[in-house]
This record gives C-alpha cells, sequence and structure tokens, in this order.
C-alpha cells in the first residue's frame, strides 16, 4: 500500500490522477475537493453574512461564537434538527429527489475544474462542454422541486428559473466558444475544450485571454460575468425566489435539511461558475503578471503569498482578540478566538517555511509542494474574488423585473456576443 | 487503421487509460437505460415519464463514454438531458396533471409500435448473431484525447483536406433554421 500512494507523489511528469489512471489518488482528490467546497460553502454563508450587514450599516451574526464566527455551524445544526415537512398534495417521491438533482449537478462538475496543471480529478478532453452540461442539469432540480411543491409559487418561481437559465445559456455558450476560439492560435492551429488545456494554451500565448484582442475578451468576459449571476440564480438575477413576489420561489416549501441542500447546491454552483470564468479569462492557477515579472526571485515573493494571507487573516483575529471588552462574559469567546489565531498563524507559518524550504530546489519533495501550493492559492484566490462580487452586487443592485430580464438576455446579450464570436474569428484568421 | 491513431491508442493504453470493470458499469447502465426505459412508458403520470427519460438519456450517456465517444456524451448531455428535457418539463407542467392522470388513456397507433419494436428486435438479434460477419472484426477505438479534434476533422476537413460531410453538417444546421424562423412567425402575429 505505501508503494500504492507513492507512485503518484513520486512521478516526476505531474499528471492528474484522472489521467494516471489511478483510483486511489482520484478518490482522495473528491474527497479533498468536497470537504473544501463545504467549508468555502460555510465561510461564504458567514461571510454574505456580514459582508451584507455591514453594507447597509448593520453588525449582522455577533452573538454566536465572537463575531458569529460558529454561526454557520449553528445553521447547520438547526436545519437538520428541524422538522422535515412534505406537503400532503406533494408528489413525495419527485419531491424527495429534486435537492438531489441539483447537489449532484452542482458537484460534479468539480471533477475538471483545473486547480493546477496536475491539480484537477481528471482532464477530460471535453472538460469546458462537460462543466457546462452538467451545470446546465442544475436546473431540472429547480424545475422539478417547483412542480413536486404542489403549490403556486413554486410553480411561477420553477418556470421563470427554467426561462431564464435557457435564455442565458445561450449567451454564455457563445462568450465561451470565443474563449475556446482563442486557444486554437497556436503552430498547429487546434485549440482545446479541455480545462487545463486550455489555461496552458493562456501560458503558451503569453497572455490571459481577458486581455486577449483588446477589447473582444474583455467583452465575451463581460458577458459571461453577467449571464453567470443569471445561471445561478443570484440577485440581481434572482427572479426564482424573489421574496417580494414568488414567497421563497422554488423552495417554498422546503425545510429543514433538504432547504439547506438547495443553498448548498447554489453555493456549490456559484464556485463552480466562477472557476470556469477564472479558467477562462483569468488564467487559472497562473500568478499575476507571469510574462512580466518572470524568474527566480519574483517567483520567490509571489510565493510568499499564500502564507502572507494567513498572516493577514490571524492578525485579524488578534486585533478581535485585543478589541474584545475586558468583562467575564466574553472569556471563553476571547479564548476561542485566540485559538483561531494561533492556528491560522501555525498555517502561515507553515506555508512560509515550505515556499522558503522549496525556493531554489526544482525537483524536491518541498519544490513540488510549493509549486501546488502557488496553483491553488492564485486559482482560490481569483474565485474568492468572484464570490465577494456576488455578495457585492447582491447589496448593490435591485431586482430586475422579469420581462426587462428576458428583454436584456435575448435582445442585448446574445446579439453582443455573436458579434464578438464572430469578430474574434476574424481578427484570429488574420493573426495567424 | 492509420498509425497515427494506432500509436495515440497505444499511449493512451500505457497511461493506464484501459477501461476499468467494464462489464460491471456496462451492465448497470443498460439495467438502468432499459428499466427506465419502460418506466417512461408504463407511468401514468408525464412528469414521471420525463424524468425517466432524463434517466434513460444519462445511462445512455455513460455507454458513450464507455465508447470512447466524449464528445457525443457531452452532447447527449447539453442538448438532450439538459435541453430539450427542460423544455419537456416546462410544457408538461402547464399541463393539469390531475385530471389528465384520470382520463382514460387511449391509443390506436399499438400495433404499428409494436410492429417497429419487432422489427428492431430482429435487426438487434440479427446483429447479435451474425455480428461478426457483418461488422469489421476490430472497432477502431480512438484515444479519448482526440476524439472531439477527429470529429472535427471528419466535419470540416484537416490539413488541407476538404471535410467529407461538410455540406450535409451545413445543410442540417440551415434546416434548423427554418424551422426556428417558421416557428417564430407562425406564434407571432407582428414582427
Amino acid at each position: 500500500m505505501p508503494n500504492f500512494i507513492m507512485s503518484y507523489l513520486n512521478s516526476k511528469d505531474a499528471i492528474t490522477p484522472g489521467a494516471a489512471g489511478s483510483q486511489f489518488w482520484a478518490l482522495v482528490y473528491v474527497f479533498i475537493i468536497f470537504a473544501g467546497v463545504s467549508v468555502a460553502v460555510m465561510a461564504m454563508n458567514w461571510l454574505e453574512r456580514k459582508a451584507l450587514a455591514h453594507f447597509q450599516i448593520r453588525l449582522g451574526p455577533m452573538r454566536v461564537g465572537p463575531h458569529g464566527l460558529l454561526q454557520p455551524i449553528a445553521d447547520a445544526i438547526k436545519l437538520m434538527l428541524k422538522e422535515d415537512i412534505i406537503p400532503a398534495e406533494a408528489d413525495q417521491f419527485v419531491f424527495w429527489v429534486a435537492p438531489l438533482i441539483g447537489l449532484l449537478a452542482a458537484f460534479t462538475v468539480y471533477t475538471v475544474i483545473p486547480f493546477g496543471p496536475s491539480q484537477a480529478v481528471s482532464d477530460m478532453n471535453i472538460g469546458i462542454l462537460f462543466m457546462l452540461g452538467v451545470s446546465s442539469l442544475g436546473v431540472l432540480g429547480i424545475v422539478v422541486a417547483g412542480w413536486a411543491s404542489n403549490s403556486h409559487y413554486p410553480l411561477i418561481g420553477a418556470l421563470r428559473s427554467s426561462a431564464q437559465m435557457v435564455s442565458y445559456e445561450v449567451a454564455m455558450g457563445l462568450a465561451v466558444v470565443s474563449a475556446i476560439l482563442m486557444t486554437s492560435l497556436n503552430a498547429t492551429g487546434t485549440g482545446t475544450l479541455s480545462m487545463i488545456g486550455i489555461v496552458q494554451a493562456q501560458q503558451q500565448q503569453g497572455v490571459w485571454f481577458i486581455f486577449k484582442f483588446f477589447p473582444l475578451g474583455l467583452i465575451a468576459f463581460g458577458i459571461f460575468a453577467i449571464a453567470m449571476i443569471a445561471e445561478t440564480n443570484r440577485a440581481p438575477f434572482d427572479m426564482a425566489e424573489a421574496e417580494s413576489e414568488l414567497t421563497a420561489g422554488y423552495h417554498t416549501e422546503y425545510s429543514g435539511l433538504r432547504w439547506s441542500l438547495f443553498m448548498l447546491a447554489e453555493y456549490a454552483a456559484m464556485i463552480a461558475v466562477s472557476s470556469i470564468a477564472v479558467a477562462l479569462w483569468l488564467g487559472g492557477w497562473m500568478r499575476p503578471f507571469p510574462n512580466l515579472l518572470h524568474g527566480p526571485a519574483w517567483d520567490f515573493i509571489f510565493s510568499l503569498f499564500p502564507g502572507l494571507t494567513f498572516f493577514g487573516l490571524a492578525a485579524i483575529a488578534v486585533v478581535g482578540v485585543v478589541r474584545m471588552p475586558a468583562h467575564s462574559f466574553f472569556r471563553i469567546q476571547r479564548i476561542g478566538l485566540a485559538a483561531f489565531a494561533a492556528v491560522l498563524g501555525f498555517i502561515a507559518l507553515l506555508l512560509l517555511v515550505i515556499a522558503v524550504a522549496g525556493r531554489s530546489a526544482d525537483t524536491s519533495v518541498a519544490a513540488r509542494f510549493r509549486e501546488g501550493i502557488d496553483y491553488v492559492y492564485w486559482f482560490v484566490f481569483k474565485v474568492a474574488i468572484f464570490m465577494y462580487l456576488f455578495i457585492w452586487y447582491r447589496a448593490t443592485w435591485p431586482r430586475y423585473r422579469f420581462d426587462q430580464l428576458m428583454k436584456i438576455g435575448w435582445k442585448v446579450m446574445l446579439p453582443i456576443s455573436l458579434v464578438v464570436l464572430i469578430m474574434t474569428a476574424i481578427v484570429g484568421v488574420l493573426v495567424s | 487503421m492509420n498509425p497515427a491513431l494506432n500509436s495515440g491508442l497505444n499511449s493512451a493504453v500505457n497511461a493506464g487509460m484501459a477501461p476499468v470493470a467494464t462489464p460491471c458499469f456496462f451492465y448497470v447502465l443498460a439495467g438502468l437505460a432499459v428499466v427506465s426505459g419502460l418506466l417512461v412508458i408504463t407511468r401514468r403520470n408525464a412528469v414521471h415519464s420525463a424524468l425517466a427519460l432524463i434517466v434513460t438519456l444519462l445511462a445512455v450517456t455513460g455507454l458513450y463514454l464507455m465508447l470512447y465517444a466524449p464528445f457525443v456524451a457531452a452532447v447527449q448531455i447539453f442538448v438532450y438531458a439538459g435541453g430539450i428535457m427542460l423544455l419537456f418539463l416546462f410544457v408538461i407542467m402547464l399541463v393539469n396533471i390531475e385530471r389528465s392522470s384520470k382520463d382514460r388513456q387511449f391509443n390506436r397507433m399499438w400495433p404499428v409500435g409494436l410492429a417497429a419494436a419487432c422489427a428492431l428486435l430482429a435487426l438487434f438479434v440479427t446483429a447479435f448473431v451474425k455480428g461478426k460477419a457483418l461488422f469489421p472484426d476490430r472497432m477502431i477505438s480512438l484515444p479519448e484525447s482526440s476524439n472531439t479534434q477527429q470529429i472535427a476533422g471528419m466535419l470540416y476537413g484537416e490539413a488541407g483536406r476538404m471535410g467529407e460531410y461538410t455540406f450535409a453538417f451545413e445543410i442540417a444546421s440551415l434546416l434548423l433554421l427554418v424551422a426556428i424562423l417558421g416557428a417564430v412567425i407562425m406564434t407571432k402575429k407582428k414582427i
């Protein structure tokens, strides 16, 4: 068994477990990604409530743990203990299975997300098609949930959401195609659909596709960035769950664990579409300015970022400890937050040690770890920016009316994305 | 067999891409497809039928993947399971299921359906029995990594060679465009 485990760690050329045919490591990756996404969803839940509160000059959750840090855990326990009500008139089986459809679709796409050149479960030849196809299955969960509830608001929410997702998928697909076209600008003239291949094409061409053919890549990215908000049913396009019109839309009748599965699926889908945007336009796992600021010195400076980020988080936690009121009531909270700061500081120290140890030698285990950490860090960092933007949009923009939403989708975004696609093809032919 | 393909296949096998537990996966997927296919025609509730049809389509997608046809599999998910079935559900949900499921089900087309099913069964049995004579004795299994490129080469031509199916492909897409325009013109009174 140790040989089995070491075989993948020692292999000289880095490939994904899927390409190596190693089921053991594929399973390990799947577990790591599942755990990571679940933790990210909890963190995102806390951050969203806090950030929204601060946008509106409120405090947000403050009671459970220091600054409400344990609120997601408390929420999860509450949701699990809550009575699971199935309405009498509902279609029992379909009502039961609907949240699982959305969850499965949202988590299946993570098999091809490229966290690094070898940090993905598998590198499919059809990567981007697979991601778009499977994430479009998620809407089936919403539609079926709305129908199975056998109630008016959920049904209208489901109809809205399916119409909206079908409409925006068109513009989204065309924007993606224009990015895929850019991957074919190499010596052989053959593009690729593989997620890792798309990032490597940006690496070879020395430019992120958002800056390629200057306004064209940016416009395609903009269209994708708008369409992905509609795809994930987030504000300002959250017509499917508009609480002022439809109570809670498709999940009005859901409660307890099943409702939380919908939330988990929604946030997992948000992370997944952000990853598509990052991989296609923002250079995936590449650090900023790899072609301007290159060389071992810059590599070393940028490899300090993961450790420094955790130091920053630890420093924020320490400030929280210092500013906590000196009352015996806050003693346990103070100890907890101090322990949290210590854990963050320890992780930061570990990351810095790895960065320093792996700075020169290219073959040592430390160097491989440093590389892997760099790749995953920059990918996650870019995705995290998108996640914050999702919150920011929600706090800033009022909800669209449904006919306005459709009008923008079909009459503005679709023509623009078609023009961008044709222009990209023309410029690409002229350049090559 | 083309030497480039052959070397690609060998390298794929060398890299450990040989299929895993093939018979087991095949029987599970095939069984799933058959059972859910039966559910499609036996359920009285149209939404249940549609859901069973989605399961059938996804099981067939798995079979495509086992045949080293990932592009076809992706298009199957994208177009059928994701797009068309969503529209099916969209329409079915607007029908009053309560009333239609209590209506007497009638169908005068069952003799035709039975004949078609028997013909298809006969075809399958023939293919199964005389398969060795009817089909080439070994399948060209393309390496997974070049499947999409092969399809593109067939459709659009590659390396200075005209594609074999370019005309048919373009005509088919024109036909779809005409159908879309026709649908728009028939439903919209004023454009």
